[in-house]
């Protein structure tokens, strides 16, 4: 090298498993080079719980429910939705219409509550602590609402194998009315506040950027594919429970700007208007829903009986506040765990979209358009990645490699 | 040991062990205008090196195990480990599982546990008034 030249050197900057710009425990390798990131990397691994394993050697499918909720406790409801309809297929049980209304009116309110939660995050995440702390008090309402009418806060327990466990009364309506009635009276509000606000602005447009056809090659789903101009949505698509009998459309951000971009700043207004068009579906269904039963089978017992004894497949999917999800599940007859149970989580194919939406953007970028996703590790890190080209970097850890070299050492010594 | 810190405003520092996002939702729910402890002069830091309060969710996932320790030692003492929720407390629904190091306990001393799954934001403030009493018997004790 002669003098004055200067040698351009990449950095490898390790985000994470525990960082305070990451809700959850994730490693991210970046490759920087200057302030552009060039290259990008993701380690899971850090939440796995091993759900699969014990829903197929511990719980029988009823208990399985309770685990399903625990997949994720943000998503809480769509899992036991999609899990509950894979077992149903599996067992040939129908759930009562009712059921049907019940189901998709908590999903809906799970999916408002969550919308508002991620914008709180990404708030946080571009350093915009107000709107943090405004869109988690907003949020609030809707918490009281679902712990009103489920008794629970976070995870819900509605779910049961051929319906729901907990039936919406007439005197319950008004409170859930009120809620939706404050929702649309702040709707404008929030509006402003996230879509025209300066800052939010300058730091989300053009950043993070997922064109049409990326999305569709990496197979995104939810708003993040939606944001990119994909109109796919389960609910529109592979209508299930009560969204047969409703109106619904994939929302893309050119019904309000005219144009896709398939910035931060698109799914910021795909997840708002989906609040939006959440709030219709709840009101719609409180006016559809037909009296009648909740559940197929009342009595646990013979329920778990006419489970032992199915044969079968189903798969359940359902659309969550993040994507798609899907559960595959297998029953044998005598067997009384399901003998098969695999999840398949939005963020699991989301994620694939990572390394497009941060190389060539700045590092400063990386917290808001990594949350831009609305990534969910508990969701996701119920398998271990194996590449085989970097197997080694997806699989070992620090402190593996470390222990690896100790070993290596000790080998040669000898 | 002096616990002249613990009379003034706590520092709480967040570490996900490998939790379901439930009792993670639940602190920031605490944080947050409802709830509002920051007018206790509790507050979420960046750093453990800042923090006075651990406040660990999650059943402790075998990758997670140096982690843990590394930010219990990187936390100045006097210090106090909260657990959030059953599964960091016994294991939870995932007791049985081949991937966990869990519960907490087995890694790190504990000071207050906070059932539930997820517990109530009321009950995570009563757990921090109660890690606050915990120390100041210890402290009058002499073990301090």
């Amino acid at each position: 090298m002669t003098v004055g030249e200067t040698r351009k050197a990449t950095y490898t900057i390790p985000i994470g498993p525990i960082h305070p710009a990451l809700k959850e425990p994730v490693r991210l390798d970046l490759t920087i080079d200057g302030e552009e990131v060039v290259g990008v990397d993701v380690a899971l691994g850090h939440v796995h719980r091993g759900i699969e394993w014990l829903g197929m050697h511990r719980n029988n499918p009823i208990q399985s429910l309770y685990l399903a909720e625990r997949i994720c406790g943000i998503c809480n409801v769509c899992h036991p939705f999609a899990f509950a309809m894979a077992v149903e297929q599996a067992a040939g049980i129908t759930p009562p219409e009712r059921a049907e209304y019940i189901r998709t009116i908590i999903a809906e309110m799970e999916r408002i509550h969550s919308h508002l939660l991620w914008a709180g995050v990404a708030a946080h995440e571009i350093g915009f602590d107000t709107i943090f702390y405004l869109a988690w008090r907003v949020r609030e309402d809707i918490m009281d609402v679902m712990e009103y009418v489920t008794g629970n806060r976070i995870t819900k327990g509605m779910f049961q194998i051929g319906g729901v466990r907990r039936d919406i009364t007439a005197e319950q309506l008004p409170r859930i009315r009120q809620s939706l009635e404050y929702y649309k009276s702040i709707f404008g509000q929030l509006k402003r506040v996230f879509l025209d606000d300066r800052t939010i602005r300058m730091r989300t447009k053009n950043v993070g950027i997922l064109k049409r056809e990326d999305a569709l090659k990496l197979l995104t789903c939810g708003p993040t594919g939606r944001a990119s101009g994909v109109a796919k949505d389960v609910r529109q698509d592979q209508a299930y429970a009560a969204y047969a009998d409703l109106d619904i459309k994939a929302i893309t951000p050119d019904i309000l700007t005219g144009t896709v971009v398939g910035d931060v700043y698109d799914r910021i207004i795909v997840r708002l208007l989906e609040v939006k068009q959440s709030i219709e579906i709840i009101e719609q269904c409180i006016e559809k829903m037909p009296s009648g039963p909740i559940l197929a089978q009342p009595k646990t017992a013979a329920l778990l009986n006419a489970l032992t004894k199915a044969e079968g497949e189903g798969i359940g999917r359902a659309e969550a506040p993040r994507g798609e999800v899907i559960h595959y599940v297998r029953l044998e007859a005598g067997r009384e765990t399901v003998s098969t149970w695999k999840v398949r989580a939005p963020t699991y194919t989301n994620l694939m979209a990572m390394p497009t939406l941060l190389i060539g953007g700045q590092i400063a970028d990386v917290p808001i358009a990594f949350a831009s996703i609305d990534p969910c590790f508990s969701c996701t890190n119920r398998a271990v990645i194996v590449d085989r080209k970097t197997n080694k970097k997806f699989l070992l850890t620090d402190k593996e490699l470390r222990e690896l070299s100790i070993e290596k050492t000790r080998k040669l010594k000898c | 040991m002096s616990l002249k810190a613990f009379k003034r405003a706590l520092w709480v520092y967040h570490l996900n062990t490998g939790s379901c996002n439930g009792c993670d939702i639940e602190i920031l729910a605490v944080l947050t205008p409802r709830y509002d402890v920051e007018r206790f002069g509790i507050r979420l830091v960046g750093t453990p090196r800042h923090a006075d309060v651990l406040l660990v969710t999650g059943p402790v996932i075998k990758q997670m195990v140096p982690r843990v320790k590394r930010i219990y030692a990187q936390t100045p003492d006097p210090k106090v480990v909260m657990v959030i929720g059953n599964c960091g407390s016994e294991g939870g629904v995932f007791y049985e599982s081949y991937n966990l190091a869990g519960p907490i306990d087995q890694i790190i001393p504990v000071t207050v546990y906070v059932p539930g799954c997820p517990p109530r934001p009321e009950a995570i403030i009563e757990g921090v008034a109660k890690a606050w009493v915990k120390l100041e018997q210890l402290e009058q004790q002499g073990v301090l």
